[in-house]
């Protein structure tokens, strides 16, 4: 259990969370027609016979659909049913054309799987194993817009029939901070397997957040599920809010009722919905139209063998292989796209210094986490569109490990780089910026500086050594910034000895 | 040329291709037939002649052309309004999709035009194929072309393609389109005198179609006898990647293997089928059958399907069950009939358009469906009669070791008076008793005219084959045609 616990006017309770996840799938079609997903299309452009559930027409299962939920389910290690099938889920809605969604209550394509999240980098005692009970495919409903027309509402069918995933966790999370790091943790594991996009804003991924709380150690409580909630912040925010609610509820004598609720984000709380008694009865049965789905040990072999590497394999490596540091592996493997970036940086940079990648990967790491994440920061881009390529970074390396420039100008020579989107060699050309390693203008300088600071070189003589980096510090502002750091500090010692 | 109306399929397009006669003269001759007809049959909800001469017109030109020609070039047919045809109104004989003209065409017709076939107009049908007399239309009864003696009673044609059996037995369609779910194309073929077959499920494509209960709908063919029936399912028939039901297997050549000769095989008579107080016509009839399949070369065994009995529970509970499910989708929302009062929300509006859109029998089937998947009731019903149904199936399984086809009657009864039965839809509903099995089974089954019973009526025998085995359940039929010499026609009183 998480130590997190709600003080309340009777004592400590405990935070029991559960998340069922929507991640919308990656691909060109829907999940049982031919109709396109494109984001932010015109209304009902993307909208087939199927979708809008024209008399006779008959749902075809995608298999591309089907693929992606096996990789996933793969990924987390879980159990791959070989036999699965689709049910329908009655009720009536104007966002849906059938009058049922087509989803997999019975016979789940994934099985039991697992999810180790970690709260703390540098704490390997914060691991926690989060199960998953299930994933299983679903179809998405359309939209309806309410505020295009005084009386009416308008319905959207883009969305209608697109694929989902429906990620069903165990009710193993015990605080905000573990929810957030699951979600945070699938997500990162689905962008890895490239079976969702994991874009919560526009909605391909959102979470189903169940909460209850109990005394430590005691009975289960009634939970309530607050739905849709579509980032990490909000879940978190959710998780709290709502246990919070509860335990208010229950010490002022009340009672959780099993309910549906939403979270209102502008107010940071979540109102309730429908509760169990307006639950409808969704008279789930086999959809007749489908033909369970079979899949054979080549399409399970085919899944396996496209595989990525997968985070947490690929943190181990890199902090085993290639030498980095617990946190800088973390934050290189939070993300395909960093992940994918930082190893083309790494082999431009290994063959440009024709060293092994391991002997170049810590000066890479550090210089993407702390220079280069920094200066994009500051410009509010990402490494997705950041200016600077992965083979432009090298090439700023390069210079840096061959002593044509020092780390400080790199600095600068990176800020142009951004700015005007040159290669790292032509600025340094263009703009002077090359370290000298020309002993005679070094001493020069270091003479005038010494000459002109006797006192302070007696000072140094007669015991204050700290003033050596004060000389550095002149000697190089005399070379602006440009002398080699090595040669000053030799020179510097000899002159000074 | 008005004895055009009278020939089949076979005898339509043999005759345009030697240029006895043009596809545009049958397409006048049945054209007018419909025309004729209408007013005293109701068996068309909405006549096409112009599609008709259009298809017509088309064969003529090839013909002339010297291009080759389809199997069924120059037949003009009559197509269930089950099925969607793009730029024709489609209603599934509901008032809820009157005025709902589809934007595409069903596999199955797309499949009869191209191979020559024309379209007289699309037939009436118990509303949603909901039915077994052809009363629950809500564009009126059709009324069978046959009478009883010194009767003028209107007489149930069967259902749900009743519109498609009064048509062909009234000879103003020389074929039609049938879908059976439960008995749809068998018992309307037997009270009207005609032939009719209901494939294997999974041979026509459902795309298209307007669905009842999926695991059960299945089109098939209804003519003037086994051949012509042999010749329209070959069209139809064919795997549709569109529908994930279909069977992947290609079409056999079906006509070309007609053969009557029952030697060597074995003629399943299940004792289950033999019920107390059985119609003593329509045991007889049965009996007939089975010398007839003897004088054939077959020999006769008696077998058990000890399920049958729990088959008519069972289809009443898995049917109703997906037809109100797929059903949903008349919502008044994207087609069809729209009831908004004034003031109305969402659910009013849907309580309002199904209400005033749907007629009685789909309402009930519609709430039988619903109570028997709803909580708390969902495995004593639903989850039970899929268990059963397995059970009928493997009842057929193991009988399909001993013998290679089954023979029964096709309807406990000839047709009945337009009222007799509506009263009470229990009755109604034992209609399907015979027929129902073999649709739990998805097996291939057709029904022949066998002869008439003491009031002149038709009777038909049913052949039930195995999965697949089309032409098994054909040429028993064959065998059975040639023997019943059933040239009974109904007097033209319209």
């Amino acid at each position: 259990m998480s130590d997190y616990r709600i003080q309340g006017d009777t004592g400590e309770w405990e935070v029991v969370i559960g998340l069922e996840v929507h991640a919308q799938i990656t691909t060109n079609a829907k999940l049982f027609s031919g109709a396109a997903t494109a984001f932010g299309a015109e209304p009902n452009t993307q909208v087939s016979l199927v979708d809008a559930a024209m008399p006779g027409m008959l749902p075809v299962p995608n298999r591309e659909c089907i693929r992606q939920a096996v990789r996933t389910g793969m990924a987390i290690n879980a159990q791959i049913n070989k036999w699965s099938r689709f049910d329908r889920k009655n009720y009536f809605y104007a966002d849906l054309p059938q009058g049922y969604q087509i989803s997999q209550l019975y016979h789940p394509i994934v099985g039991e799987g697992a999810i180790e999240i970690q709260l703390d980098d540098k704490n390997p005692d914060t691991k926690k194993t989060i199960g998953v009970e299930r994933i299983h495919v679903e179809q998405d409903a359309g939209k309806l817009m309410h505020d295009q027309h005084p009386t009416m509402s308008y319905v959207d069918l883009n969305r209608s029939g697109v694929a989902l995933m429906e990620i069903v966790s165990r009710p193993d999370m015990g605080s905000p901070a573990e929810a957030g790091a699951y979600l945070s943790k699938l997500r990162t594991i689905l962008r890895f397997v490239g079976s969702c996009d994991g874009n919560m804003d526009q909605g391909s991924m959102r979470a189903d957040v169940n909460v209850s709380v109990r005394k430590p150690g005691g009975e289960l409580g009634t939970r309530t599920e607050t739905k849709n909630v579509n980032s990490v912040r909000f879940v978190m925010a959710v998780v709290e809010q709502e246990a919070k609610r509860q335990v208010a509820l229950i010490e002022d004598g009340g009672k959780v009722v099993q309910e549906t609720r939403l979270y209102d984000p502008d107010r940071n709380e979540t109102r309730s919905m429908r509760s169990k008694e307006d639950a409808h009865d969704y008279r789930y049965f086999p959809d007749p139209d489908l033909l369970p789905l079979e899949l054979d040990d080549a399409f399970l072999e085919e899944c396996r063998a496209s595989l990525p590497e997968l985070p947490d394999a690929k943190r181990e490596r890199y902090e085993t292989a290639l030498g980095l540091s617990a946190y800088n592996a973390n934050v290189l493997t939070a993300d395909v796209e960093t992940a994918r970036w930082f190893e083309v940086l790494l082999a431009e940079t290994a063959a440009l210094a024709k060293k092994p990648e391991a002997e170049v990967a810590k000066q890479a790491a550090n210089w993407l986490i702390s220079e280069l994440f920094g200066a994009l920061n500051k410009l509010g881009a990402s490494l997705e569109t950041s200016p600077v390529s992965p083979a432009a970074g090298a090439e700023l390396l390069a210079l840096i490990a061959d002593g044509t420039i020092s780390g400080s100008i790199a600095k600068q020579v990176l800020e142009k780089m951004l700015e005007t989107g040159d290669g790292a060699g032509v600025i340094v050309e263009r703009e002077g910026l090359k370290q000298t390693s020309d002993t005679g203008a070094i001493e020069a300088a270091i003479d005038a500086i010494l000459a002109a600071n006797a006192d302070k070189v007696e000072q140094y003589k007669g015991g204050k050594e700290a003033l050596f980096g004060f000389f550095v510090g002149q000697t190089m502002k005399a070379m602006q910034g440009k002398a080699n750091p090595g040669m000053v500090n030799e020179l510097l010692k000899k002159k000074l000895s | 040329m008005t004895d055009l109306t009278n020939l089949g399929i076979a005898a339509l397009r043999d005759g345009v291709a030697k240029g006895d006669f043009t596809a545009t003269e049958v397409a006048t001759a049945f054209n007018a037939a419909v025309e004729a007809a209408q007013p005293a049959l109701n068996a068309f909800i909405v006549t096409t002649p112009e599609k008709a001469l259009e298809a017509a017109a088309k064969v003529d030109a090839d013909r002339a052309a010297g291009n080759p020609l389809g199997t069924m070039a120059g037949v003009p047919i009559g197509m269930k309004d089950l099925f969607a045809t793009k730029g024709t109104q489609t209603t599934a004989a509901s008032k809820i999709l009157e005025g709902f003209t589809p934007q595409y065409e069903s596999t199955v017709s797309q499949k009869l035009w191209d191979a020559g076939a024309g379209m007289l107009g699309k037939l009436n049908l118990d509303q949603f194929a909901m039915g077994s007399s052809n009363e629950t239309s809500a564009f009126g009864n059709v009324i069978s072309p046959w009478r009883r003696p010194n009767d003028t009673a209107p007489l149930a044609p069967g259902g749900s393609s009743g519109g498609s059996s009064s048509a062909v037995a009234a000879r103003i369609a020389p074929a039609a389109t049938g879908t059976d779910t439960g008995g749809s194309i068998r018992q309307p073929a037997a009270f009207t005198g005609i032939s009719g077959i209901k494939p294997t499920y999974g041979r026509c494509s459902r795309w298209g179609v307007v669905a009842f209960a999926s695991s059960l709908d299945q089109a098939g063919a209804m003519a003037h006898d086994v051949t012509d029936c042999a010749i329209m399912l070959e069209a139809m028939a064919g795997f549709d990647p569109k529908d994930s039901t279909s069977l992947n297997l290609p079409v056999p050549a079906w006509t070309a293997g007609l053969n009557a000769d029952m030697k060597g095989k074995k003629v399943g008579i299940p004792r289950e089928y033999r019920l107390d107080g059985m119609d003593p016509d329509v045991a007889k009839s049965w009996d007939d059958g089975i010398a007839w399949m003897k004088d054939a070369g077959a020999e006769i065994v008696e077998i058990s399907l000890p399920h049958t009995k729990y088959a008519l529970p069972t289809y009443y509970i898995i049917a109703p069950a997906e037809a109100s499910s797929n059903l949903a989708r008349y919502d008044g929302v994207r087609y069809g009939l729209r009831d908004l009062p004034d003031g109305a929300g969402l659910q009013d509006m849907y309580a309002a358009t199904r209400a005033a859109g749907f007629g009685p029998e789909v309402k009930r089937r519609i709430m039988i469906g619903t109570y028997v998947l709803s909580a708390g009731f969902y495995d004593a019903y639903y989850t039970q009669a899929q268990k059963v149904r397995t059970l009928i199936a493997r009842d057929f399984t193991e009988a399909f070791q001993q013998v290679d086809v089954i023979l029964v009657p096709t309807a406990p009864s000839s047709a009945f008076a337009l009222g007799e039965k509506s009263a009470d839809p229990l009755e109604m509903y034992l209609n399907d008793v015979f027929s129902v099995p073999a649709s739990l089974a998805g097996l291939p089954a057709m029904s022949v005219p066998a002869g008439l019973d003491r009031s002149g009526l038709p009777l038909g025998l049913q052949v039930i084959g195995k999965a697949f085995d089309e032409q098994g359940v054909l040429n028993a039929s064959l065998a059975l045609e040639q023997r019943a010499q059933f040239t009974a026609r109904p007097a033209k009183w319209w």
